[in-house]
């Protein structure tokens, strides 16, 4: 037991993070990059199969249980740990880095469970984390959208414990296997795995709090909350079908929004929901195709999502604007961010040669191979939606566009170093897939270069790149917010609230004075009555009180003669 | 790098890559009779099926959004409040 402890991964990155407050200087930045890798490092000595197993209030834990998919997703979770380690090297806050430590070893700790009560525990874990990293951006927005975003995801998690709570009573074993929405326990188990995924009705949790935290606080949270959830409902819910409409719906809501939104990091994190929805999609088709794509679609989406977001963070930190209508033409001073922000641009299009093009086109096959036409057309809207988003949107309003007149400088090196290395990640993995197709779940039966793919994606992507630059006129960023159903609990519950206080505290006021009026009243009559010839302190004469006393005398013995 | 004129500021360099955009737009519109398509569905029988549906798909959302920002869309002092 005690060197299964000490072969955990996960375990191995919350211990490396409870260490690095203590460091300084340049100990602490060689801890940073070799924490991570130390995990990676464990998590490829693991053999397949249960590793560790232990006894819980008579359940089976499987705290380590290795297979194919659970390696994949830790695998890139320790690789993102130490991609966003790099380029937060230069962060001055100094709780951000340990929290996302704790954050991403907990992600880790979820991917290697085998039972339904360690994914639970590492997954409130993750909450805590993923709060302290939004909250450690040290603004007075941040600590409220961390509030929301804490209140969220406690919600989400005790939803998930009844699901799981009512699975261990129902079956008498915890093990972490596919289940399907046919109880009330595995509805809560499915609600409480969507709602980490950022599905309606509560998405806006993801929008609110995420632009929030700090230029490289953003980065970490983009890869282990939501595909964190996609990995539980690969494992939990493969091919249900509800699932398929629950991420179209999720796909198109992003793109609108992001269409709306005018925060370079709120485009990005409706991009997040977008993409996400689409993985979700893949799981509901369920077929083994689908499935390897949506492993391979969430290992892609990590590394340009979070490349993006790089890039991104370089633009605040170096200019201190978040919105599109104040940026434009940093291409000029910061070529390289916008060189590297483009590529993960045009990897989350999906173009050819770039790691998007070798990862999402599997579930499109999926869904032409079971004839599904309606979601095949959908998804592929969705994908030519891209461009209006993370594709194209993002890259163009921020780099490009006007020219804004800002020269910010070029990011410091540790940035520039992580945005290299993630977008040498999505070229490499675009043109020699081979090593990712190895990791997948299942055999991969998937030519990603075919005359066919690379003509018909072609072919969508550009035309749609035709009309994002037709009608870029109706795509000009305004100095707006969009309202989203975060606007119920921000806006309409403590009005609700506000009202419903109002309402109480004139009905204690009526009721006080109605009561005060009362007893004022009764003061008042005792207050006479026990002046001189008052009822209370009227003296009687001894005649009346023995016509009294007779009287009752009297009343005795008729009661006694009728009892005979 | 930071001072003087960009390539790109030129109209003339944007009027290039304009150009060299459509030519590629037009490449691989023909690259479609080069080769054999296996269409899963009817509608990809259609000719250059792929573009017109992306370029129609993207129009429709952008409308979609467009019309939906009409109805929630606020000036981004909205929340203010109750951020600081």
């Amino acid at each position: 037991m005690s060197s299964a402890l000490a072969s955990h991964p996960g375990l191995a990155l919350i211990v490396g993070a409870l260490v690095l407050p203590f460091l300084r200087g340049k100990a602490r930045q060689a801890a940073v990059l070799v924490i991570p890798v130390v995990a990676l490092w464990l998590l490829w000595q693991l053999p397949m199969g249960t590793v560790w197993q232990a006894e819980w209030l008579g359940y089976q834990l499987e705290p380590i249980q290795v297979d194919r998919l659970s390696r994949l997703f830790a695998t890139i979770f320790t690789l993102m740990a130490f991609g966003g380690g790099l380029f937060a090297l230069g962060q001055s806050s100094r709780i951000e880095l340990p929290a996302a430590f704790v954050y991403a070893g907990s992600a880790v700790g979820v991917t290697l469970a085998g039972d339904l009560i360690t994914v639970f525990v590492f997954w409130e874990l993750m909450a805590v984390g993923s709060t302290l990293v939004i909250w450690s951006a040290g603004t007075r927005a941040s600590y409220a959208a961390s509030l929301r975003y804490l209140m969220i995801h406690l919600l989400g998690g005790a939803v998930l414990f009844t699901g799981v709570a009512g699975h261990l009573v129902a079956t008498g074993s915890a093990d972490f296997v596919a289940m399907r929405p046919d109880s009330v326990a595995h509805w809560m188990i499915l609600l409480g795995f969507l709602v980490n995924a950022g599905a309606p009705p509560l998405s806006a949790w993801l929008p609110d709090a995420y632009p929030e935290a700090s230029w490289s606080g953003t980065v970490f949270l983009s890869a282990f909350t939501t595909k964190t959830a996609v990995y539980v409902l690969l494992r939990g819910f493969p091919g249900t079908e509800l699932l398929i409409w629950v991420g179209l719906f999720m796909a198109f809501y992003g793109i609108v929004y992001a269409v709306l939104e005018n925060d370079m990091r709120r485009i990005l994190a409706y991009s997040i929901v977008s993409s996400v929805g689409l993985m979700i999609v893949g799981i509901g088709i369920g077929t083994e195709m689908s499935l390897n794509g949506v492993a391979a679609l969430a290992f892609t989406h990590i590394i340009y999502k979070a490349l993006l977001l790089m890039s991104a963070g370089a633009v605040l930190q170096a200019t201190g604007r978040r919105n599109c209508s104040d940026l434009g033409g940093l291409f000029r001073t910061m070529p390289l961010t916008a060189a590297c922000g483009s590529i993960g641009a045009l990897t989350s299009l999906s173009f050819p040669f770039t790691a998007g093009f070798t990862s999402k086109p599997m579930i499109t096959t999926a869904a032409a191979d079971g004839h599904l036409f309606i979601v095949w057309l959908l998804f592929g809207a969705a994908s030519a939606g891209v461009i209006l988003h993370a594709g194209g949107t993002f890259p163009w309003f921020v780099f490009f566009q006007k020219d804004s007149g800002l020269r910010p400088p070029e990011a410091p090196a540790s940035m520039r170093w992580a945005m290299i290395l993630f977008a040498f990640l999505c070229l490499a993995v675009g043109v020699w897939p081979q090593p990712l197709y190895r990791m997948l779940p299942y055999p991969v039966h998937f030519e990603a270069y075919t005359a066919v793919h690379v003509v018909t994606q072609l072919q969508l992507l550009l035309f749609s790149g035709l009309a994002f630059f037709l009608m870029l006129g109706f795509l000009k960023r305004t100095a707006t917010v969009t309202l989203d159903v975060d606007w119920l609990w921000r806006v309409l519950l403590p009005a609700l609230a506000r009202r419903a206080d109002a309402l109480l505290a004139a009905v204690r006021r009526q009721v006080t004075s109605l009561l005060a009026g009362g007893v004022a009243r009764l003061g008042v009559v005792i207050d006479r009555e026990r002046r001189p010839y008052g009822m209370l302190v009227r003296t009687y004469p001894t005649a009346s009180m023995a016509l009294w006393v007779m009287a009752m005398l009297l009343g005795y013995l008729v009661l006694y003669a009728l009892q005979r | 790098m930071s001072s003087g004129k960009h390539w790109l500021d030129e109209p003339q360099n944007v009027k290039r890559l304009w150009r060299g955009f459509l030519v590629l737009l037009a490449v691989v519109l023909a690259a479609e009779f080069l080769i054999t398509l296996h269409p899963h569905f009817e509608v990809e029988r259609f000719p250059v099926f792929y573009a017109t549906f992306g370029f129609l798909a993207c129009a429709a959302m952008i409308g979609a959004a467009k019309a939906i920002g009409v109805l929630l869309k606020r000036p981004d002092t909205y929340y203010r409040a109750d951020d600081e």
